[in-house]
């Protein structure tokens, strides 16, 4: 068994209301923060920790935290990233819906570090009973003298609210979210400024994702220290995983960085191996947006080495044959699963989602959908695939925000380790339309071409 | 528009009225407008969609233009700016839920509902809507209904579902 940190809890009966949540320990960083701390210990705490944001981009919170501006008489707000929308990632909604008041605890304990005074919760509208459950939570921490004025009489005030989205995975990047709980449409914002500077209603902003901040709690309980104990080299700590697809025990997970993909993979206590017996055929390991790696690169490295779940590891050999650790959402393909139908599906929903302020974002991701769909549909040229290759390197670092990237990754990783498959819809058109290409060869890679 | 479907005589009962005003108390004296993407929630929940009498009040109520609310209402996906039936059965179709069988789950309420996706039944209960990822992907496939999320779902439960929803198409609200 790994050391658990956040989820160490989650089971217990009731932990979900404020009493049980409290009678476990909780509260205490709170406690250990406002009473023993200054405000810039617990940020020394968190860059001592090593903990890296837990969102996607895997940025250094201790640093990110140093970088907020304070000029004096301005508001400084902190918000919490709970919009949890990049498909294979529901790690978030099950840390809030079973301990609440561990995303609370993070957020006055980090609020108070940044020294906010006002700080929200922006989650996804499809998450309206986790808004209640959240929503209640606060009311037990203002009712117990954990948030209004003058807390546990230090003199530190904090508010805290939630603020719901209504359908839109652009509103988890930060200063989509920013514009969204302004109240206006989620268009991200050209940065510089950076919400550091100018963020939520032009003051400096710090925008964290929830496991992030619950992370803050383990960390100023028991020192900066101990939490870069666990975990390999620049990937401390645990992390969640939400497991989806082809697998025998799909779900949330918390491990130490630095397990073995082949472990969490197969092992009883976490995924349990793939379903019915079928064979792996590829894995996408951080959610959507990340390159997939065809079944002979999920647990070991292009050099022959073990993978292991951490940010270096799962990025091992760059985009040719490594990956990215992501928001942790880890989607197991097997041997039945057509890599054309996925590409489409994702591309798809990247169209859907593109806000459309940058021309390479809203037209290239829908002409990729619409090559993908005629190549899974048997309508496909043989220079469909150059041309979705070029299409998908126009669009990558051309656009003000990372959405285009997002897109153009995942058709540049199944080009570049199933280009065989799709070749085969080409060939053959009518056969694409029965049954699935199966497994892909094992290849030596020229990286270089790629 | 037609004259039916639009909402005429527009106005929040005294208890919502009263939770818009809590909400509205969230965020700075200057900064009310924060809380139009939850206002535009409860409106839609107490009305059914959001035709343009319903977002020129809620302009009304959060003191900005009519066209700061149509934005933001044709923006987000979870707004209907057209009439909708009673229950939405949102059906997730991204990746992961497509490969344990979304598609199968979509087919089948069409042919159980007679209507397609994006359609709403004849008597009004239930329009159909294929949606994208829920943050329920390891418990796929899923839908969700108002405010509940089904999950793991067979053609069972989906029977089940449906028959719970057509005696109380309420059932998946869970208040305000
Ligand atoms: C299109 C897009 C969607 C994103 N969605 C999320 C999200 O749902 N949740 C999240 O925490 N971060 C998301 N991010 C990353 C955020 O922009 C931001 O980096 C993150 O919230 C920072 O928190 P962290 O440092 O704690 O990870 C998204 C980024 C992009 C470009
Ligand atoms: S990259 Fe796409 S989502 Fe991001 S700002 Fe440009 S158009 Fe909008
Ligand atoms: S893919 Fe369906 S809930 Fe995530």
């Amino acid at each position: 068994m790994g050391r658990k940190l956040l989820l160490e809890h989650a089971n217990i009966e009731g932990i979900a209301s404020y009493d049980v949540y409290r009678k476990n320990g909780g509260y205490r960083s709170v406690e250990k923060a406002l009473k023993t701390m200054t405000p810039d210990e617990v940020v020394e705490e968190v860059k001592k920790s090593g903990l890296r944001g837990r969102g996607g981009a895997g940025f250094p919170t201790g640093m990110k935290w140093s970088f907020l501006a304070k000029p004096e008489g301005v508001p400084r707000y902190l918000l919490c990233n709970a919009d949890e929308s990049e498909p294979g990632t529901f790690k978030d909604r099950y840390l809030m819906e079973k301990i609440p008041h561990l995303l609370i605890e993070g957020m006055i304990t980090s609020s108070f570090a940044l020294g906010a005074n006002q700080s929200y919760i922006y989650i996804r509208g499809e998450y309206m009973y986790v808004l209640r459950i959240l929503e209640k939570a606060i009311a037990e921490a203002y009712a117990n003298g954990w948030l209004g004025k003058n807390i546990l009489g230090s003199g530190y005030n904090l508010d805290l609210a939630v603020s719901p989205g209504a359908g839109a995975y652009i509103c988890g990047e930060e200063t989509a979210l920013i514009e969204s709980l302004e109240g206006k449409r989620g268009n991200p914002r050209i940065k510089p400024p950076f919400p550091a500077v100018k963020g939520l209603w032009g003051c400096p902003t710090v925008v964290n994702n929830v496991e992030t901040i619950a992370a803050v709690v383990p960390i100023v309980n028991d020192g900066g220290d101990e939490y870069a104990k666990i975990g390999i080299g620049k990937s401390t700590g645990t992390k969640l995983i939400s497991a989806s697809g082809n697998i025998r025990k799909p779900g949330v997970y918390e491990i130490e960085l630095g397990i073995s993909v082949d472990e969490f993979l197969n092992s009883e206590e976490w995924c349990g191996g793939m379903k019915n017996g079928k064979r792996l055929k590829a894995c996408v390991p951080g959610g959507s947006s990340v390159p997939i790696l065809p079944h002979f690169l999920v647990t070991k490295t292009a050099a022959g080495e073990d993978r292991l779940m951490s940010y270096e590891s799962l990025a091992d050999g760059g985009f040719a044959t490594g990956s990215m650790l992501g928001s942790g959402g880890f989607i197991v393909y097997d041997e039945d699963q057509c890599i054309v139908r996925n590409t489409w599906n994702f591309t798809r929903f990247y169209h859907h989602e593109s806000c459309g302020q940058c021309s390479p974002c809203r037209e290239g991701t829908g002409w990729m959908e619409k090559v993908l769909h005629r190549l899974e549909y048997g309508h496909g040229k043989m220079e469909d695939i150059d041309l979705l290759w070029d299409i998908q390197r126009k669009i990558e670092g051309n656009t003000i925000c990372p959405l285009g990237d997002a897109a153009a990754w995942p058709v540049a990783a199944a080009i570049r380790h199933f280009r065989e498959e799709f070749e085969w819809h080409v060939n053959e058109p009518q056969a694409c339309m029965q049954r699935n290409y199966g497994l892909v060869a094992e290849k030596v890679f020229a990286p270089a071409s790629v | 528009m037609s004259a039916e479907t639009t909402h005429s005589q527009i106005a929040f009962p005294q208890e919502t009225l009263a939770e818009v005003n809590r909400i509205l108390g969230l965020f700075p004296e200057d900064n009310k407008k924060s809380a139009l993407l939850r206002v535009l929630h409860i409106a839609q929940a107490e009305f059914g969609w959001l035709d343009v009498p319903v977002m020129d009040y809620v302009a009304r109520l959060l003191h900005i233009n009519p066209v700061e609310v149509y934005e933001v209402a044709t923006f987000y996906s979870m707004y209907d700016t057209k009439p909708v039936g009673k229950v939405k059965l949102e059906v997730c179709r991204t990746g992961p839920c497509m490969i344990e069988g979304a598609e199968k789950i979509v087919k089948y309420i069409e042919d159980k509902l007679g209507i397609k996706d994006g359609e709403t039944t004849a008597d009004g209960v239930f329009t159909l809507k294929t949606v994208e990822c829920l943050g329920a992907c390891g418990y796929a496939p899923m839908l969700q209904a108002g405010e509940q999320f089904h999950e793991h779902l067979t053609e069972e439960k989906v029977d089940a579902l449906i028959e719970k929803y057509r005696a109380n198409p309420r059932a998946n609200y869970m208040g305000m």
